[in-house]
């Protein structure tokens, strides 16, 4: 009986732990994140160790969000394999590492995914020498894939639909299908928009290469948490939000100050002026402030780190704004 | 008279450099082509791996004179014409392959770690070291040492086991795994040939599942599963999780390398440690073991060698070791598709580190002349 009641005991304490997620954080004095060992332009160390990245950045918003400081946070890496049982485990908090929303990992794996912050899809990149200027062009060529993914399932799809051939050379790694393509062993790769591009930053003359305007499959990543927890996903979600509603409202890291004399409501509601948002999250009344103060609004962070301006160049289609010809669209801000 | 004493000298064609040249290289037709075949080749690859490697390469600067500090500023990206490897990316995160993310002010307390290591290992290295006796005092008291260096704790600041990486964790990695391994190893492999059958089949159950699977498996278990079973107030280190994972999985393997050490001792070194009256430990550990563990030296090394490459598997449990401060540092953006540099230079440390264990075994083996069975004679 003593047994069985210090096992209810350790179950009680475990479901008790999970109850709270914001309060464990705040006790702790840091944020837990898991992110990628390293993706180009999403989660890597730079030069001084620091990670830097699209997915970092959103950890850091959730660390300002929190504690008011970009330096409260703990950057836990995890692969493919091993990111879904860390995050169960309770051994972060949350995750921002490029992972695709999908039913089966919101349902049935138990997470919840609270917003997307990168729209990405399978495309295709062929030697600009080739003349290609579509997929649909493509009739019997040779095409470097990964195989055992979803992008192999979408490729045989995507030809069959449009009634033409191919020739598949399997692969294993992104670095296996770089080395294929410009030695000329296959014509076509195949993988997500933001690996090609990432791939065509690491050739010695990037110019050679074009990435075709076709994207056969979507793969909306965004952060996640662990399911049932939901003031802590309200937390990583409206952190997400204020990022967007920010580039939105044109505020910046640079003008943040100046809006907080702004006379539109919004803007006033949004920097803790008005209103008391920041309340109804547990969180202080200027977080959505210190957000963009410290991190910037979500286009700083775009542009910083996968913009066109970086060696990654991507352009940001999809990822635009709702009112720019994109799908980012955050609920309003009230 | 005087020329029939002389002492014929040996054919020129045999002594000498041309009689090693002869016996060695050009012994018959075949022979001297294979010779001039590797000849060549060695002569197409050598003036171009050392073009690439260093007369053409970039260390810090690039042939314009600017410090590197990207890769699009590499000589040969600059102008595809024009140099060789680019090291600055090495130069430039030389201490994140030495220290991971351990924090800059800190780092002092990792070069200690680091040299007294070298201390610690060299009276088990060097028997004829003057003072042995309390250099292996310091080295059994080091591993608490360099616990509380490196991870704080009696003054010092604590750094998380999550900024350690590179060199550190795979050191941190081969070190403990193979240590702990051996005396576990020991036990194990005595408790298997044990004629207590629990504790044979025990030991024997232990080896063969450790064996049966393969060590992501186990690094998996240890980092995925373990943390599922504990309650959540219990929070287990992730870097002490892959040790014991990497522990046991090496003592496995240690273990059958000991029993084979230990089944090539004649019965009748057994036979002659009972009629001394010897008790079961007093005859493992002065007469069984110690020639036992004198002929696996080679496979012993092997297996240490064997262990010390696979702890870059540890990336698949996220933990940044050498390998993966490379595969990060490739990620950057500012580094993209300077994987050769990066990809040698990693290969270079472990080669380092893997031919200086296995030279040190030949020296071993060489001083406690393994090659002769002192068991049969």
């Amino acid at each position: 009986m003593k047994k069985l009641l210090s096992i209810f005991a350790v179950v009680a304490f475990a479901f008790s732990a999970h109850a709270g997620t914001l309060d464990d954080v705040k006790n702790r004095g840091f944020l837990k994140c898991g992110v990628t060992t390293g993706l180009a332009g999403f989660a890597a160390p730079d030069d001084s160790g620091e990670w830097a990245g699209l997915d970092a950045d959103m950890c850091r918003a959730v660390a300002v969000a929190v504690f008011g400081d970009r330096s409260k946070v703990e950057f836990i890496t995890t692969t493919g394999k091993s990111r879904f049982p860390t995050l169960a485990s309770g051994e972060v908090d949350m995750l921002a590492r490029n992972t695709t929303w999908t039913i089966s990992r919101d349902v049935n794996l138990g997470f919840e995914f609270v917003g997307v912050n990168f729209y990405d899809g399978q495309g295709f990149m062929v030697p600009s020498a080739l003349g290609v200027s579509s997929a649909t062009e493509l009739d019997g060529a040779t095409v470097c894939i990964q195989t055992g993914t979803t992008t192999e399932l979408n490729l045989a799809d995507f030809f069959r639909l449009n009634g033409i051939s191919y020739e598949a050379l399997p692969i294993e790694t992104n670095d296996e299908g770089k080395e294929n393509l410009f030695a000329g062993r296959c014509d076509v790769y195949t993988t997500d928009a933001s690996g090609l591009s990432s791939t065509r930053a690491a050739a010695s003359n990037p110019d050679k290469w074009v990435v075709l305007p076709e994207i056969i499959s979507k793969e909306p990543l965004g952060p996640l948490v662990r399911h049932g927890d939901h003031q802590w996903g309200d937390v990583v979600r409206w952190s997400l939000n204020a990022m967007i509603i920010a580039e939105e409202l044109g505020i910046t890291s640079e003008n943040v100050d100046a809006q907080t004399s702004s006379n539109v409501p919004e803007v006033l509601r949004l920097l803790g002026v008005e209103g008391n948002y920041g309340e109804m999250l547990e969180l202080s009344n200027d977080w959505a402030y210190q957000i963009i103060k410290q991190i910037g609004n979500y286009s700083e962070s775009y542009e910083a780190n996968v913009g066109p301006d970086t060696p990654l160049e991507i352009a940001r289609g999809l990822n635009a704004l709702w009112t720019q010809g994109g799908i980012l669209y955050a609920p309003p801000f009230r | 008279m005087n020329e029939m004493n002389e002492v014929r000298k040996p054919p020129v064609a045999t002594t000498g450099i041309i009689g090693w040249l002869r016996i060695n290289l050009f012994f018959n037709w075949t022979n001297s082509l294979i010779t001039l075949f590797v000849i060549y080749c060695l002569y197409q690859f050598i003036p171009w791996i050392l073009d690439w490697t260093i007369f053409s390469a970039d260390f810090k600067y690039n042939y314009l004179g600017e410090q590197i500090t990207n890769q699009e500023m590499c000589s040969r990206n600059l102008d595809p014409e024009n140099g060789g490897a680019c090291w600055a990316v090495i130069y430039v995160r030389f201490y994140q392959f030495i220290y991971g993310f351990y924090p800059k002010v800190e780092v002092w307390r990792v070069n200690l770690a680091y040299v007294m290591l070298a201390f610690a290992l060299l009276p088990l290295l060097y028997a004829k070291l003057p003072y042995r006796k309390y250099f292996l005092y310091f080295t059994y008291i080091f591993p608490v040492i360099a616990y509380f260096l490196l991870n704080g704790g009696l003054g010092f600041t604590e750094v998380s086991t999550n900024k350690w990486g590179g060199l550190l964790v795979t050191l941190v990695l081969g070190c403990t795994g193979i240590a702990l391994a051996f005396p576990i190893g020991i036990m194990l492999a005595l408790g298997r040939r044990s004629k207590l059958p629990v504790i044979s089949m025990m030991c024997t159950l232990f080896i063969e599942f450790i064996r049966g699977v393969p060590l992501i498996t186990l690094l998996f278990f240890g980092m995925v599963m373990l943390p599922l079973f504990l309650p959540e107030g219990i929070d287990m280190d992730g870097l002490v999780r892959v040790l014991v994972a990497v522990t046991l999985f090496q003592s496995a393997y240690m273990a059958e390398v000991i029993r084979g050490g230990l089944q090539a001792i004649p019965p009748g070194q057994y036979e002659a440690a009972k009629s001394l009256g010897m008790s079961y430990w007093r005859m493992n550990l002065l007469i069984i073991l110690p020639q036992a563990i004198r002929i696996s030296i080679p496979p012993i090394v092997n297996t240490s060698i064997g262990l010390f490459k696979d702890t870059t598997l540890v990336i698949i449990v996220g933990i940044l070791d050498l390998l993966g401060i490379g595969r990060g540092t490739l990620a950057d953006t500012n580094w993209l598709g300077l994987s050769y540099e990066i990809y040698f230079f990693v290969s270079l440390v472990f080669f380092i580190f893997t031919f200086g264990m296995s030279r040190y075994s030949l020296y071993l083996e060489k001083k406690l002349k393994t090659g002769i069975n002192m068991g049969a004679d």
